[in-house]
């Protein structure tokens, strides 16, 4: 293969009205000196004699920059080998072509934007309601054929999703308990009231505090997995593989994850709201010298066992919304990238936001039970 | 044209955990060849095909591309090194947020070379090369059928005018008339373009018709590199059981013509 010879442009000696072109015009040669060899091209004149024999080797992106500064025709005058000729016709035949552009934003494609939105959060919502009543037929034909419960999927998901993430969720509940505790330590001990720190720890941590917060770790942890599995399983046909086999998709994909999440979420708030409490407490003793003996003799007067329950109903039905969005979405995800990274983002941030809507909807309907006053 | 190999493999040993795939294997494609890499299920022939493209690494041996090793020189060097080459891959490999025109203008607006009207054109010269309608332009890979997806995807690897062409697997999963159809299309632009390339197949009429030279990969090195009619006649039980068989005949006697 010969040597590399640079581009160059030039007039010509003897007739100034005469171009001429010499070396390699190809993408590879042309780039480090692109910018130059553009503003010549664009400076000759209409009329120039183009003096091209000189030229070694042509490729499309240098036939381009020719095409483009002759104007878009072939000039009068020319002087060009065979070989390179081909490929300048080659762009002018289809440059002449257009290609389609994507229809550029209008004002009425905002509106229908907007429908196409609204439309859209019917589907998500029609979506929704058929996949709980899919799961309501599953449940109902598994206690006809107990046989087909899916059991071994049921106990890999709950350690997936349970017992993988227990080590985090002691680590933030801890955390928060000792953070919690050390701050309300400060304000108490200023009144005197050092005593009502298991009153705060205890009723906002296992009626509150826990739930919400094992709920976020585990929508951000688990319930982007599920999403995210159940998306690449139909990117890559595996969902449709189960459907053409006969086996319910529901059945085996998304019931063993929802009544995993429904039975590990409930335990997972009663860990992590136990490593909160041990951490407030610790902090307690070591900011306020409050025992721990003390702490937990006076935690079941403080709180009423109700709070327990709350706290525990809570976790199973966070579990189960967190699950039945998390697969909602997995299983809107459509063949490619964008809408797998769309779709997991959604279930992420839908699962987190009914989450605390439904806490607000637990705060109103339990408001007279649990409280000591 | 004369001068260095565009590829020399050398005494390259690849092993996956126990399993040695290529034990001292070496090969050398001269410009304007075009070399098919042939062997079993697992013989190693993707595996060869990305270290070329440097994606993997050998555990020991040299690749050296354009006379200079994969990997030496600047990040600047390597990365206009890999401009020389296009790969296209198995399953085409396209980006599936971007449509047809973007993902073939995609390496050379990435490049920051041409201006927009100037890549408008090229995507059009480059979608008529590989005979895409203009209107196939703004359609997005997911509505693309497996035969344009390897067009718009050889589109792509020729979008920065390489020298050398990879193909890994070029008309797998392609309807024989689509397949022999690509395979003149890839050998049409061979011959325009001047190409140096080299393709993983186990298709035999891909092998008969493209291939100047067939690489054998077997027992962990190439047991035979030379052309088709040469290739037939070595006495290796995988090439005579790949060529013995009823759609290796068959595919022989309607490539007969081609071979010197």
């Amino acid at each position: 293969m010969a040597l590399e010879q640079a581009p160059s442009i030039g007039p010509d000696r003897d007739d100034a009205a005469t171009v001429v072109l010499a070396g390699d015009w190809t993408i590879r040669s042309l780039e480090p000196d692109l910018k130059n060899l553009r503003t010549a091209l664009s400076r000759t004149a209409p009329t120039t004699r183009w003096q091209l024999d000189g030229i070694t080797r042509l490729d499309s992106f240098g036939a381009i920059l020719l095409w483009r500064a002759w104007g878009r025709t072939w000039p009068d005058r020319l002087s060009l080998g065979e070989a390179h000729r081909s490929v300048i016709e080659d762009v002018a035949n289809s440059s002449a072509v257009s290609l389609p552009r994507p229809a550029p934003y209008r004002l009425g494609d905002m509106t229908a934007a907007i429908g196409a939105g609204l439309i859209g959060l019917f589907t998500h919502f029609l979506d929704l309601v058929r996949l709980v009543g899919q799961l309501w037929l599953d449940v109902l034909y598994l206690f006809r054929h107990p046989a087909d419960i899916p059991f071994k999927e049921i106990s890999a998901n709950l350690f997936k999703m349970g017992v993988k993430a227990m080590p985090v969720a002691a680590l933030v509940g801890f955390l928060i308990g000792v953070v919690l505790s050390y701050l309300s330590a400060l304000q108490l001990q200023a009144f005197g009231a050092d005593i009502f720190i298991v009153d705060i720890l205890g009723l906002g941590i296992i009626r509150e505090l826990g739930p919400v917060l094992v709920s976020i770790l585990v929508a951000g942890r688990s319930g982007s997995a599920m999403t995210a599995q159940l998306g690449v399983m139909r990117v890559t046909e595996e969902i449709d593989a189960l459907s053409a086999m006969g086996i319910s998709r529901t059945l085996r994909l998304v019931l063993p994850k929802v009544i995993a999440l429904s039975v590990a979420m409930p335990l997972l708030v009663l860990w992590t709201s136990g490593m909160a409490l041990f951490g407030g407490m610790l902090a307690a003793w070591v900011q306020m010298d409050l025992s721990m003996l003390f702490f937990i003799d006076a935690l079941p007067r403080a709180v009423p066992i109700a709070n327990l329950y709350i706290g525990l109903t809570k976790g199973l039905v966070f579990g189960l919304l967190i699950a039945l969005i998390a697969c909602h979405f997995g299983l809107r995800v459509r063949p490619n990238t964008e809408s797998l990274s769309a779709n997991t983002t959604a279930a992420v941030v839908v699962s987190i936001t009914v989450v605390i809507l439904a806490d607000a909807v637990f705060a109103i309907a339990t408001r007279s039970i649990g409280l000591p006053i | 044209m004369s001068g260095v190999p565009i590829i020399e493999l050398d005494g390259i040993v690849t092993r996956f955990g126990r399993t040695t795939v290529h034990d001292g294997l070496s090969l050398t494609v001269n410009a304007g060849e075009m070399v098919s890499l042939m062997g079993g299920s697992g013989s190693g022939k993707t595996t060869l095909l990305r270290h070329i493209i440097g994606l993997t690494r050998p555990q020991a041996g040299s690749v050296i591309l354009f006379g200079e090793p994969l990997f030496s020189g600047s990040i600047r060097e390597q990365r206009a090194r890999r401009r020389r080459f296009g790969v296209l891959f198995q399953q085409g490999a396209l980006f599936s947020a971007l449509n047809v025109a973007e993902n073939i203008g995609f390496p050379l607006r990435e490049l920051g070379l041409a201006r927009r009207d100037e890549l408008r054109d090229v995507v059009a010269q480059k979608m008529a090369m590989v005979e895409l309608e203009p209107e196939h332009a703004i359609l997005m890979p997911a509505e693309l059928s497996g035969g344009m997806i390897k067009r718009v995807a050889l589109a792509r690897a020729l979008a920065l005018e390489p020298e050398l062409l990879l193909l890994d697997e070029p008309t797998a999963g392609l309807d024989p008339d689509r397949s022999a159809s690509f395979v003149e299309l890839i050998r049409e632009l061979q011959a325009r373009l001047s190409l140096t390339v080299v393709l993983v197949t186990h298709d035999v009429d891909t092998l008969a018709a493209l291939s100047t030279k067939i690489a054998v990969l077997a027992d962990r090195k190439i047991v035979s590199y030379a052309t088709l009619k040469q290739t037939i006649t070595v006495d290796h039980p995988f090439i005579q059981r790949f060529f013995g068989g009823k759609q290796g005949q068959r595919a022989l006697a309607a490539h007969s013509g081609d071979v010197n």
